[in-house]
């Protein structure tokens, strides 16, 4: 068989998934249940046409490269014992879907339910066929979720909504200490593959971090095994539908932790806190799950106690760290598989007839349903551990196991003694469920009372699960035999044991057990007959100690309790704190590395100082402090002041050897200052009259804002000192001062950097600027401002009532008259300001100014003329289009980037020569000059847009309330 | 020089944060408008400061011969500042639809989101 089929043995039970996903609800029952049918059955015979491929240790591998950097690879492996287990998981499969057929009622969604079912088969195949362990994790965490939507199938029940729950919450936390575990076993071994772990166990053994990495595998597996103290998410998980139980709580999903417990068991076991730590799980589980089975009313939570329990004996012999053990473990898992799943089927046919599961309402069903009873009672048989089923040989070699020392401690002493209780229970349970249900008398208040046998082919699956515990009790060595020991030599290898599968092996311990342990567990039935007839729910003193309820303690106090409380002590629903949080935070997230790198705070002398920076920096600091003084009732003083501020940041920069950022931060800086005068016409003033300084507590908060921001004022200070005091590295700049000219064709290297070099951030940059402008216009498009801010500005105000007071004056002629010469000036800078515009974009290559600045300079342009005559006049006259300037700036952007495809460059290569034109002479032409063209349009236009979309409010407002002569603004 | 350039940077940070820390927008805006100058500053020191050395390179020279400034951070800076004002631009804008559509300009009084009666969630399953 080539490998490669594999691959689709995985990527059926997905495909046939989604197929079935996508039909509608109202599909008949018969086209999701064909498909997922056939798929199941296709997976079955692809995987027996694999098995001449992994016989005598053999191992399919298909690998493809996933994230080889990380040494990931997607590798699916098949051998012996993943081949039993794929089998397991697709037989057993098709017989479920064959069961669910007949067993899902019409009105429900039936496609949902074979969808998610095929789902998880094929999550459960990714597990068992997974050759990488983070690989595997991943298709682990897929079975949990799958898992939780197949147990809430009927989420109308809140029964089903909260075991799903607790299941997805149990096996999730599970798989992620599991992906830790893995992550640890990938760093001590170095690979995450699977082949490589398996052949490291004596590293992985004496590895330090060895127990971490034990511990960490173990949850994820003792979890998803429902092993003791995790067991009780399973009896929830029984509000799913019964094939779900039948296929994910018997026979696959559960088995998955016993599973990878095999699978490592080469690199992980044999060690003492190997033993001690599934051992103790394992036995403990073995015992309650055991008793408390047998206490159960629910037929399926009988069964699902008794899984745990069979988990339980699993784990235990996988413990104990022998080989033959570890055959023994593998056999049970088959078995246990078998009858189980057909158990849970055979609860489902009663449930289904009856209309109850009840066992305390069951009774003398024989008469009804003998051909069902006759199967349950084989199955139950081999539950139990009768002779010549399959239940009694792994039995019996659990108890061979048992006998023997390994470990030398009271927990391997007292093993044979706690093996038989746990048989005994066994027994005594699966009385129960024989007894109770099909023997007595007739049932009295059945919700369904003419029970009948099922459909024939809803039989089909039990029988043939039925039969193959029969025929493996009868002939093991010729029907399951080959297969379990292909199976075995691909997990132990060389160490593989010599056993014998035979019916008998003679008069010995194991059998004396297994007698003391049918009639003990008879007699055990028989004596608490009357009491189980009657009882409560539940064991009787574990009753009370529900995990459940634990559980949701648990749950509430870690997701709810403690939650709250660091809500109300520690966090905010308002701004400001929250803010002050992260001023706070900022400044000791600067301050700690400093602080403990030995950070030496001395004075640093002052040299070199030239008077006029001084100057300059003085009135600085002045006008921001000024600015901040002076915000709360002078916001115009202080908007006045922080265009100061801003001057001096533009001259900062021109004496600093940067004069394209002092042209773009003056041209900003004048935008700004428009957009805020703008902006504060419609903002709210505050007076002088609402004062809040008397308190105390606004005292002590403005103190504490004040401490706060000359604290990080004080730490940037220090930063900005010692960056300036060290060392310049060995920068990228140089780089760029180098080939500025001969590769990115332009003489200006800041200009160079931003068109050529780092093109892309520009062209990012640039759509970040559209963006806003189109959110500033979107926001504001079809907005009027609130009536309340609807009234002139009292400037507006004065000079009306000035006009009106002169009888020779019109009102509104001072409005127009306002500022009339500078004005004119205005109007006519319009020409010179494009031209000038233009001056910047055209020598921006080589020397200071740029796409950026042009774009800006030309927005003033319009500005102006906004300023100069009103929106109304300026509009009348001009049709600027911001929005086709925008569209044709990142169109001619993105065009010139995608240019050098054509010529076999990467995204935005340049390209650059000079061209002689007439009277001009020689002019530089670069593909980045074409670049720098969409910049400036998209900067214009987006710039022009903000201010217009902000600027019509006024003429909105004018439109509704005033005359049509004031509407100059 | 170098003490009095990173003067001024943390002056300008300290008014920024102090305005910021208001519960009122328009002081918050004024502080963000603060910010962006002081961001950009603090950017600078990381090329150093040179005077009257731009980073061009002269006329008929393919590549800087001399010392000059580190054009990196003034590029940077250069992007800074566009984004910076968009940044203000949107900052303003919706601060203003804020207080047209919610009726203050506090920002603790805005609570369409979170009112101050919201009912706990509820407290077990």
């Amino acid at each position: 068989m080539p490998e490669y089929l594999l691959l689709l043995l995985l990527v059926l039970p997905f495909a046939g998934s989604l197929a079935i996903a996508s039909l509608l609800r109202t599909a008949a029952r018969t086209l999701p249940s064909w498909l997922a049918g056939g798929v199941a059955l296709l997976a079955t015979i692809l995987t027996a046409s694999y098995y001449p491929s992994v016989t005598n240790g053999k191992v399919v591998r298909y690998e493809i490269a996933w994230l080889p950097e990380l040494g990931l690879n997607f590798t699916l492996r098949l051998d012996g014992f993943a081949w039993l287990f794929t089998m397991l998981v697709t037989a057993i499969g098709f017989l479920v879907v064959l069961y669910a057929r007949y067993y899902m009622s019409a009105e429900d969604p039936i496609p949902r339910f074979f969808s998610f079912l095929l789902a998880f088969m094929g999550a459960m195949l990714g597990v068992v066929l997974s050759g990488n362990i983070i690989l595997l994790s991943i298709f682990w965490e897929l079975t949990s979720i799958f898992s939780f939507l197949l147990i809430g199938y009927w989420y109308h029940n809140a029964n089903a909504r909260d075991g799903a729950r607790m299941a997805l919450t149990i096996t999730g936390i599970g798989g992620f200490c599991l992906l830790v575990g893995f992550l640890l076993i990938g760093h001590i071994v170095g690979s995450y593959d699977l082949d490589r772990v398996l052949a490291s166990g004596d590293i992985i053994r004496e590895h330090p971090l060895y127990l971490p990495a034990l511990v960490l595998i173990l949850i994820g597996a003792l979890t998803k095994s429902a092993q003791f103290p995790f067991h009780f998410w399973l009896p929830n998980a029984m509000a799913a539908p019964t094939p779900v139980s039948a296929y994910l709580h018997s026979a696959t999903m559960v088995k998955a932790g016993v599973f990878l417990l095999v699978r490592l068991w080469p690199a992980l076991s044999g060690t003492f806190e190997w033993f001690w730590l599934v051992g103790f799980a394992g036995i403990s589980t073995l015992l309650l799950g055991a008793y408390f089975a047998i206490f159960q009313r629910d037929l399926k939570g009988l069964l699902a106690y008794s899984t745990i329990s069979h988990l339980g004996l699993i784990t235990t012999l996988l413990s104990l760290g022998s080989p033959l053990a570890a055959v023994a473990a593998i056999f049970h898992m088959v078995n246990h598989a078998t009858f189980k799943a057909s158990l849970f089927m055979a609860a489902g046919i009663i449930d289904h007839e009856t209309g109850t599961r009840d066992m305390q309402k069951l009774s003398g069903l024989f008469r009804y349903l003998p051909y069902t009873a006759s199967l349950a009672m084989v199955a139950c048989a081999a539950m139990a551990g009768v002779p010549l089923l399959n239940g009694f040989l792994s039995k019996e070699m659990f108890f061979a196991e048992a006998v023997e020392t390994h470990a030398d401690s009271i927990l391997d002493q007292a093993l044979p003694y706690i093996a038989t209780l746990a048989g005994a229970f066994s027994v005594a349970y699966s009385i129960r469920f024989i007894h109770t249900v099909f023997f007595g008398p007739p049932p009295t208040d059945l919700p369904k009372p003419h029970p009948h046998e099922p459909p024939r082919w809803m039989r089909f699956p039990v029988e043939s699960l039925v039969f193959a515990c029969l025929i493996v009790g009868i002939v093991p060595g010729l029907s399951i035999g080959p297969f379990l020991h292909t199976a075995v030599l691909s997990v132990l290898g060389p160490e593989t044991p010599y056993y014998s599968l035979a019916v008998w092996h003679g008069f010995n311990l194991p059998l004396v057990m297994s007698i003391v342990a049918m009639l003990g567990g008879a007699a055990l039935y028989f004596a608490l007959h009357n009491y189980l007839a009657r009882c409560e729910d539940g064991p009787p003193i574990f009753r009370h100690l529900r995990g459940q309820r634990i559980f949701e303690r648990i749950l509430v106090t870690v997701s709810w309790k403690w939650a709250r409380w660091l809500e109300t002590n520690i966090g905010t629903r308002r701004l400001q704190p929250q803010l002050r949080i992260v001023a706070v935070v900022a400044f000791l997230a600067a301050f700690l590395p400093l602080h403990l790198s030995g950070f030496d705070a001395k004075l640093p002398p002052v040299r070199g100082v030239d008077p006029a920076f001084v100057m300059l920096w003085i009135i600085g600091m002045l006008s921001a402090l000024a600015a901040a003084f002076l915000a709360k009732y002078h916001r115009f003083a202080a908007l006045l002041l922080i265009g100061g501020s801003g001057i001096v940041t533009c001259v900062t920069f021109a004496w600093l050897s940067a004069p394209d950022l002092a042209i773009t931060q003056l041209l900003v800086e004048i935008v700004t200052t428009v957009l805020l005068l703008l902006g504060l016409r419609w903002l709210p003033k505050r007076l002088d009259k609402i004062d809040e300084s008397a308190t105390f507590s606004a005292r002590l908060r403005r103190l504490r804002d004040f401490a706060i921001a000359v604290a990080c004022g004080v730490g940037m200070s220090i930063l900005a000192y010692t960056v300036m005091t060290l060392p310049v590295p060995d920068t990228i700049a140089n780089f760029f001062l180098e080939r500025a000219y001969s590769e990115g064709g332009g003489r200006n290297v800041v200009n160079v950097i931003l068109v050529d070099f780092r093109g892309f951030d520009t062209m990012g940059e640039i759509a970040v600027l559209g963006i806003v402008a189109l959110t500033v216009f979107a926001l504001l498009r079809r907005f009027r401002p609130a009536t309340e801010s609807i009234g002139l500005p009292e400037q507006q105000r004065i000079q009306n009532a000035y006009d009106d007071a002169q009888p020779e004056r019109n009102k509104g002629d001072t409005v127009r008259d306002y500022l009339f010469v500078p004005s004119v000036v205005m109007q006519w800078l319009f020409p010179v300001v494009i031209t000038f515009a233009i001056y910047l974009f055209m020598r921006g290559h080589d020397l200071p100014g740029g796409g950026f600045a042009a774009g800006i300079t030309m927005a003033i342009a319009f500005l102006l003329q906004y300023l100069a005559g009103g929106t109304r006049w300026a509009e009348d006259r001009l049709r600027i289009l911001p929005l086709r300037w925008i569209a044709f700036g990142l169109l001619i952007a993105a065009a010139t980037g995608a240019g050098s495809w054509f010529f076999g460059y990467p995204f935005l290569t340049s390209h650059s020569q000079y061209l002689t034109l007439p009277l001009i002479g020689k002019v530089p032409t670069a593909s980045a000059l074409l670049f720098d063209l969409g910049v400036f349009s998209l900067v214009v236009g987006a710039t022009v847009l903000i201010l217009i979309a902000i600027a019509h409010q006024s003429i909105r407002t004018y439109r509704v309330k005033a005359a049509p002569k004031t509407e100059d603004a | 020089m170098e003490v009095l350039f990173s003067l001024l940077v943390g002056v300008f940070f300290a008014a920024a944060v102090y305005l910021m820390l208001s519960k009122f927008l328009v002081r918050i805006l004024l502080g963000v408008a603060i910010l962006g100058n002081a961001v950009n500053l603090l950017l600078f020191t990381s090329g150093r400061i040179l005077r009257e050395v731009p980073p061009v390179i002269p006329a008929g020279l393919d590549r800087q011969v001399a010392v000059t400034a580190n054009p990196l951070p003034q590029a940077l800076i250069l992007t800074a500042i566009v984004i910076s004002f968009s940044f203000f631009a949107f900052l303003l804008v919706l601060s203003y639809r804020a207080f047209q559509d919610l009726g203050t300009d506090n920002a603790n009084d805005m609570r369409v989101a979170e009112p101050v009666a919201d009912s706990a969630p509820p407290t077990g399953y």
